[in-house]
């Protein structure tokens, strides 16, 4: 880890100035992805702005029905949250099968949405990786690749998102709202919040330089019945080998988003209509433009078999 | 003292101490954080600075520079030690792979400098300002192509073994089974990495370390620094996990002593986690093939296995066969281990090594053999259980085995006859469910063990002797013993463990070191006893200690009149040992859920009965033997160390990618023992039962798995993208 300064923000415009305007400057929030990063100099930040400070801690009602959630609060707060578990079933579901409940007592949900991939490769740094490194190569596509994306995918990087908060929030069409380092805000929905690889694997989010995280604000509930499960290899505590949100209706539509597959939560509005047609329809379809290596071509079948898990319990 | 014919009854038979569940002694220490493991130890040595190891960034080859300016100009650097500016450390007859090799990398993360600085963080931070740029080298990483080429072990009876004509006798068996096995690379991943705190006073080095072998890593560490033994001390009483990972002097140890000579400090170092899986040793890959042909009654009448594994010398690998001479029947017999040169690193001893891959494949083609059949796995073991020989070794005799007691009154407590025998028919739900069973067997070694035991005029013991506590629990069994053979209560005595200037051990390894240093003590203890009878004018041998008191026949004497004395021995083993196989002895059972969506196996039940001669301490034994089957767990689930077989090296370096059992993956778990006892181990008639508890339950797992789904792998660790193609279709 190399030493490096420390503020704390007074205000999210001040905080995103002064992340804009430092050379070298990160955020921090509850720190449990970047202080490991930072141990094993794959962030080296020289200058962190705490933005735990700012108030934005709170799960507030909206106007139209929904929730606006403060980026600093906690999995656990926001997992626990009675609307959230009333309304949002699936997010509660997808954040509590995250992590322990020590990280999620301490992760933000901001901070979440900006976990970096698992990749073995990223996290070593004797290992060529272009997410590190732009223009280094990738060691894990023809690696030890069995965790890693079968779709969206690139010839620079098949690392995956591997949260599984953002998983939910994808079925439920989350908008994350920002504030910039001039102090305007802008809503980027949750879909075009995290990028696919292409040639830069380096740049992971729509944000840019300086541009902090405020809120995250669900839509008006969907009702439905909502499901969340994530397949491991270790059932207590591992990252998802794949994991499928979904909220399905009584006459069978719904919406169903995979996790651990891709660089971002996987899901598209042509699959969740082939929902009345069943797991395979719905797969082939959002899987379509697959391209998984040999060691983690498993995953196709094993998100079909899981939705269909979900669907069978939806019928019984 | 020596150990030279069967023990007779003696007065472990009449025990009041040694043989009762029995808190650990240590226990308080330890669960108030007062108990010193060996980074932990402030009060040692003053002035303490910071090591940090940099691991090589290649597998196989030479450093062609180290640029080390800039780190050497970082805030709090004191020094660097480099291995293009130091000489390579000798070897030891303990490790196959050089700690500190200097330009030549013989595998990943080899230990290439240690920076010492004022902080942790000072040094962590230099570190990574090390410039270093390698000539890459050619390396061997692939078993698979490694092992078609590769020779016998050894002629040894144990890698090499033909006994009546196993390839006639297999191609006439009327029912057979031939099939293939592979076990992955595993790590040790104990909870406490290597930590060492090393400070030079002259010529004289005090390690503070957490290892399980004190006196074998002395010599080690005097053959790596080309120094006398007798000016090391090595200290370790307290060990935050082992498994065989710490049986050795490893690179903490060494770069600790070489930056502290070069700092002219003491110098601390605790290895990051992510050097721990290749900087360490680890448990070797295995291919194995089994073939088992019997009559159409069961009865076994050819067994072949053989066995291919890699290490770094082509040398000592993982002999998967040990326990195939020892538990099956059989007339005609083939074992054959072989071992490749690979580059990968050093492969050595992790708990049961050898048997618990062995185990892996012998039990799960017995359970073949009994779907084949159409016989219960159960009985199919116990038709082909050998009463009174050992299968594979004819001239050897048996201690004592109950194995078909184990299977017998396992089956009971586990409701076996509940078992629906044939595969993938149990199904609610989306859960399909099953039972599995297997046997286990591990060798019941005993090595020469050493004490002392010091008596002070107010009737207190103290116990001192270089044996370790890996968790064990062995502070509370030498207690045991000594409160017993002294006829003190067990407040009385105080047990010192660790420190290389006590009596040599037996030390903790090989399931030997509770058998071997609870006799140890009793001979110390017997020393005493005589010389309290001298003193005071009885004889000892004669008398009964008891309550602070000795007595024979009508006269008694306080213990405490004899004021202090100090008495040591040790237990050496009788050649007699030799014409026998003291062996460790278990029946596993499992049963498991398998969602037949996904194929996610939950362990729902597991139960252990083991025949291990007289236990000790049954509260300390049984923390040994479910440590063991959670361990056999996720070696059949998910532990597997990945090759990179383009790089060289274990790919998955940290507890997030090589992933353990924690609690929340375990289910209930019983461990019984039978009521034996063995009296050709030891005066005490106790043998260990630490690796007996990973031998045989991975098997009963994958077993209960292929009851619940039909579905048989043969590839561990057996997670679901071995099988998903094959669980039930879906809707």
């Amino acid at each position: 880890m190399r030493s490096f300064t420390y503020e704390r923000a007074a205000s999210p415009a001040e905080a995103a100035r002064a992340v804009a305007t430092t050379q070298g400057a990160k955020f921090i929030a509850g720190g449990t992805n970047l202080i490991d990063l930072m141990k094993l100099e794959i962030e080296t930040p020289t200058h962190l702005v705490d933005v735990q400070d700012l108030g934005l801690d709170r799960v507030e009602e909206t106007e139209e029905g929904g929730l606006r959630i403060g980026t600093f609060v906690s999995n656990t707060a926001l997992s626990a949250h009675p609307r959230v578990r009333e309304d949002y079933a699936v997010l509660t579901r997808a954040i509590q099968a995250g992590a322990s409940g020590q990280l999620r007592n301490k992760a933000s949900t901001g901070g979440n949405l900006l976990q970096r991939t698992r990749c073995a490769y990223f996290y070593d740094t004797n290992m060529p990786c272009n997410k590190r490194k732009p223009g280094d190569g990738c060691a894990a596509i023809d690696g030890f690749s069995r965790q890693l994306g079968v779709i969206g995918t690139s010839d620079s990087c098949i690392a995956t998102y591997p949260g599984d908060m953002a998983v939910a929030m994808r079925a439920l069409d989350a908008v994350v709202e920002t504030v910039k380092p001039d102090g305007t805000a802008r809503a980027i929905p949750v879909a075009d919040f995290h990028r696919l690889w292409g040639d830069t694997p380096h740049i992971e989010t729509a944000l840019e330089p300086g541009e902090m995280i405020t809120h995250v604000r669900l839509p008006t509930p969907l009702g439905g019945q909502h499901f969340y499960h994530k397949v491991r290899d270790r059932r207590s505590y591992a990252y998802a080998l794949v994991s499928v949100a979904a909220v399905i209706q009584s006459d069978g539509t719904g919406r169903v988003a995979f996790g651990g597959v891709a660089p971002k939560p996987w899901r598209s509005e042509a699959a969740d209509a082939q929902l009345p047609n069943g797991a395979a329809a719905v797969v082939r379809t959002a899987f379509a433009d697959a391209r998984p290596t040999e060691q983690n071509a498993f995953k196709i079948p094993l998100a079909e078999r899981t939705l269909a898990g979900i669907l069978a319990e939806m019928r019984s | 003292m020596e150990f030279n014919a069967p023990a007779g009854e003696n007065l472990f038979d009449r025990a009041k101490i040694v043989g009762k569940s029995t808190p650990r002694i240590d226990g308080p220490l330890k669960v108030s954080g007062r108990a010193p493991y060996a980074a932990e130890r402030h009060d040692v040595a003053a002035n303490q600075a910071y090591g940090w190891i940099v691991g090589a960034g290649i597998a196989k080859g030479r450093i062609r520079a180290m640029d080390l300016d800039e780190a050497r100009r970082a805030p709090g650097v004191i020094a660097i030690v480099a291995a293009t500016e130091h000489e390579p450390v000798a070897s030891s007859d303990f490790n196959y792979a050089p700690l500190f090799g200097g330009r030549e990398v013989s595998h990943y993360h080899q230990a290439i400098a240690v920076v010492v600085a004022e902080t942790f963080e000072q040094a962590r931070a230099a570190a990574g300002l090390i410039r270093t740029s390698y000539t890459n080298g050619e390396g061997t990483f692939d078993l698979k192509k490694a092992a078609p080429g590769a020779p016998l072990a050894s002629d040894r009876p144990s890698d090499s073994a033909k006994i009546g004509d196993f390839d006639a006798a297999f191609a006439a068996a009327p029912v057979k089974v031939d099939e293939r096995y592979t076990t992955p690379d595993e790590a040790h991943a104990m909870m406490e990495p290597f930590a060492t705190i090393a400070a030079w006073d002259g010529p004289k080095l005090t390690v503070w370390t957490s290892n399980q072998m004190i006196e074998w890593s002395r010599q080690a560490l005097a053959s790596i620094l080309k120094m006398d033994a007798d000016n090391i001390r090595v200290d370790s009483p307290y060990i935050g996990g082992g498994f065989g990972g710490k049986l050795f002097v490893r690179s903490d140890a060494v770069m600790a002593a070489l930056g502290a000579k070069a700092a002219k400090r003491p110098v601390k170092i605790a290895m990051q986690r992510p050097l721990m899986f290749n900087n360490a040793t680890h448990r070797h890959a295995t291919m194995q093939r089994l073939r088992i042909g019997a009559e159409r009654d069961g009865r076994i009448v050819a067994i072949g296995h053989e066995n291919w594994s890699g290490n770094i010398t082509g040398e000592a690998g993982e002999n998967a066969t040990l326990q195939t001479p020892k538990l099956y029947s059989g007339a005609n017999r083939l074992i054959a281990n072989h071992i490749a040169q690979l580059d990968l690193p050093e492969g050595n001893a992790m708990r049961a090594p050898g048997e618990l891959p062995g185990h892996l494949a012998l039990e799960v083609a017995m359970d073949e053999l009994a779907e084949k059949l159409g016989m219960d796995p159960v009985e199919l073991r116990i038709v082909n259980d050998t009463q009174g020989m050992v299968p594979g070794e004819p001239d050897t005799k048996l201690s004592d085995r109950n194995l078909t007691r184990c299977l017998r009154e396992g089956a009971d407590m586990f409701g076996w006859s509940k078992r629906e025998a044939r595969p993938g028919r149990s199904r609610k739900g989306r859960w399909l469910t099953g039972m599995g069973v297997a046997a286990g067997y591990r060798a019941a070694p005993t090595m020469k063990s050493g004490a002392r035991v010091r008596m002070t005029d107010r009737g207190q013991l103290v116990v001192e002797t270089d044996m370790t506590d890996i968790g064990t629990g062995t502070y509370t069994i030498l207690a045991q013993t000594a409160a017993e053979t002294m006829g003190l209560p067990l407040d009385a005595v105080r047990v010192e463990l660790g420190d290389s200037s006590f009596p040599v051990s037996a030390g903790s390894g090989g399931q030997w070191g509770a058998a071997s240093s609870t006799a140890g003590v009793y001979a110390a203890c017997v020393a005493l006893r005589r010389m309290i009878g001298e003193k005071l004018g009885f004889d000892a041998d004669a008398a009964t200690f008891d309550g602070g008191r000795a007595t024979l026949g009508v006269e008694s004497w306080s213990i405490r009149d004899a004021g202090a004395l100090t008495a040591e021995d040790s237990m050496t083993f009788g050649e007699f040992k030799k014409d026998y196989d003291v062996g460790t002895y278990a029946g596993h059972f499992a049963e498991v859920k398998v969602d037949a969506y996904t194929g996610e196996t939950y362990i729902t039940r597991m139960l252990a009965v083991c025949d291990a001669g007289r236990i000790l301490n049954p509260l300390s034994a049984r923390s040994q033997v479910i440590g063991g089957m959670v361990m056999a767990a996720g070696a059949a689930l998910t532990e597997d160390l990945h090759v990179d077989k383009r790089f060289g090296f274990f790919a998955n370096h940290d507890l997030a990618g090589y992933e353990v059992p924690v609690h929340a993956d375990i289910p209930h778990q019983e461990c019984v023992f039978l009521d034996t006892l063995d009296p050709v181990s030891t005066p005490l008639k106790a043998k260990g039962v630490g690796e007996l508890g990973i031998c045989g339950p991975g098997a009963a797992v994958a077993n209960a798995i292929y009851n619940a789904t039909g579905i048989r792998v043969r590839d561990y660790p057996l997670t679901l993208d071995k099988y998903l193609d094959r669980l039930p279709a879906i809707a």
